[in-house]
């Protein structure tokens, strides 16, 4: 009682505040949870589902498969399911302070190519799979993370460059960074799927989703860049003048001092732009690669499924949601590692 | 030390010259310090006094005039800049300890990158320089753990640790609450006993006093009066040395 009493009503202006909420939430709330899980069906044929008044999880559980594999040949999915599990092995191994370490870092060179083989096959007896098969949630985190990984080390070399004392890098880098973010990410899409195959010589092919993934690192890498530089300019002058009277070189000092301290403060936006280019990897869909979101589209088009679409997408809202979630969740965690200057407090 | 002693000098300035665009701060300085000499540098604020110490190890760049450090010049020749500046320690006023980094990894950094020596060498070095300091409880904790008093010491111990053959001290206890300066001035005066070169910028007259070989005045980009430490107090010659000498003994 007396925490609401505290809490809720503590002024005026609180208890309405608090008496709109609960009005609202007892308008909206209820009837969401009877729609979605007093009344819902989950594993009913679709016709049961359509003359049922509630939410019709089935048109997810009965695609599930498709919705996450995409075109990948049926009877192989276990391999992108293997690769995502090893994905989400390091990741959480990654996630964690105390496995941190140089022998993570080897599990990961060597989990790249494992997962690579696994989705790509050809050799060890596994059937190869086009590129042009590959689909659903693999495709989706293929590019988050091999975006996200490229373009962030990319990012801070654009901003280093951005900030060099030598005239001809740091014309370069500014035209790159203004040129594509002077650019929707659609576009630089578009020129990558049509335009860019024009220039190579003939015969020569490279897959559309190497080109996509090249143009989402190539855009995200412009803007880690801008916020790079912002922690750069905002380090303190003593910083680089204390690392310099030590006699340490330019790679030195960057390395040492002044990177560690300035990515530490840019954090959270980097973590921002990550998040977001996470979620744009969907875009993907207008040069027709099947990510995970295309993929539930193909489902409600079968006039069987058609008119499920808010299961449907409720369902990758909370997929997208996790990801994103685990990303801000991590940096916020990282952050606490890394805050030495605040440690005093906790004596 | 080097058997030049005393008769080479380690600091060489001649006619040296600088401009923040069109302000003149450094006029016409000549300066030379022997190996072992402790120099103390004062003057009001804005005398270009922390510009000059500042050019000994290149944070500042120089127009005019020639600046040797043990007996190399001073160029735009990168590597030699990082040499001198590994040979010539500097504590600056706001201490700029590294804060993302432990007491000792502070300490261990520069001899482990630039000297090339190993993780185990370089940390027992760190704590006999910390001893001397009288601080080595505190190294493994952060910068922003540790008193101003305590932090300047420590960056003084960092500088010792690259085993300089001279030490630039940029205001050193400028920016300290006053309990704390003499903790740090008796870790100065440790050092200048036993036969470091020291160059100091600062406004303790008693500091000045007691160490230094020759203090200088500077005003406007100008060494005004330079002289040792007993003439330079009881009989200024100048007339702004003697009013600045005036503001700041009273």
């Amino acid at each position: 009682m007396g925490w609401i009493k505290k809490n809720l009503f503590s002024t005026p202006f609180n208890s309405i505040l608090t008496v709109i909420t609960l009005f609202i939430l007892l308008k909206t709330a209820p009837p969401f949870i009877k729609w979605a899980f007093i009344e819902s069906s989950w594993f009913a044929e679709s016709e049961v589902c359509k003359s049922g008044s509630g939410a019709c999880w089935s048109v997810i559980t009965y695609n599930l498969r498709f919705i996450i594999f995409g075109f990948y040949p049926y009877e192989e999915h276990w391999r992108p399911f293997t690769s995502m599990i090893i994905l989400f092995i390091l990741l959480y191994f990654t996630k964690n302070k105390k496995y941190r370490s140089k022998r993570l870092l080897g599990f990961w060179i060597a989990g790249l190519p494992i997962m690579g083989i696994l989705m790509k096959g050809g050799i060890f007896g596994l059937t190869p799979v086009n590129s042009a098969n590959w689909g659903g949630l693999p495709l989706t985190l293929l590019l988050a993370v091999f975006g996200l990984a490229a373009a962030y080390p990319l990012g801070v070399i654009l901003a280093l460059g951005r900030i060099s004392k030598m005239p001809a890098i740091k014309a370069l880098c500014i035209v790159y960074i203004e040129l594509i973010r002077g650019v929707p990410l659609i576009s630089l899409l578009f020129m990558s799927s049509i335009i860019f195959p024009l220039f190579l010589p003939e015969g020569v092919t490279i897959s559309k989703i190497i080109r996509a993934q090249v143009a989402i690192i190539l855009f995200t890498a412009a803007y880690v860049a801008e916020v790079v530089r912002g922690g750069l300019q905002g380090m303190d002058k003593g910083q680089y003048e204390a690392a310099a009277s030590l006699g340490l070189n330019y790679y030195m000092s960057m390395r040492l001092i002044i990177l560690p301290q300035a990515l530490k403060i840019v954090i959270p936006p980097t973590v921002s732009i990550l998040i977001s280019a996470f979620k744009d990897t969907s875009l993907v869909v207008i040069i027709a690669l099947y990510d995970i979101l295309k993929t539930s589209q193909t489902v409600l088009s079968n006039p069987k499924w058609m008119g499920f679409s808010s299961e449907v997408y409720i369902f990758i809202a909370v997929l997208y949601f996790t990801g994103c979630f685990s990303m801000s969740n991590f940096s916020r965690k990282l952050e606490k590692e890394l805050d030495t200057e605040k440690r005093f407090n906790e004596k | 030390m080097k058997n030049k002693k005393d008769t080479f000098p380690f600091i060489e300035i001649k006619a040296l010259n600088k401009w923040y665009g069109d302000f003149h701060v450094l006029k016409d300085i000549n300066l030379s310090v022997l190996q072992g000499e402790i120099i103390v540098i004062c003057g009001p604020s804005g005398s270009g006094k922390s510009t000059l110490i500042r050019c000994i190890n290149r944070l500042e760049e120089h127009q005019k005039g020639k600046i040797t450090v043990d007996g190399s010049d001073l160029t735009d020749n990168i590597k030699n800049i990082e040499k001198i500046r590994a040979e010539v320690g500097m504590v600056f006023q706001h201490f700029n300890l590294f804060p993302h980094l432990t007491i000792l990894d502070n300490l261990t950094l520069g001899p482990v990158w630039v000297r090339k020596i190993s993780k185990k060498e370089a940390e027992e070095n760190a704590m006999f320089y910390l001893e001397k300091v009288k601080i080595a409880e505190q190294a493994k904790k952060y910068p922003g753990q540790l008193s101003g008093g305590q932090q300047q010491r420590v960056a003084i111990a960092r500088s010792l640790c690259m085993k300089p053959n001279a030490m630039l001290f940029d205001e050193p206890t400028s920016a300290l609450d006053p309990e704390m300066v003499k903790e740090v001035l008796d870790v100065m005066v440790q050092l200048a006993e036993e036969g470091m070169t020291m160059i100091v910028v600062t406004h303790e007259m008693g500091f000045a006093k007691e160490v230094a070989r020759r203090v200088i005045f500077m005003d406007e980009g100008m060494i005004i009066e330079e002289n040792n430490p007993i003439d330079f107090f009881e009989n200024p010659k100048h007339q702004r040395t003697k009013l600045f000498l005036s503001q700041i003994l009273n």
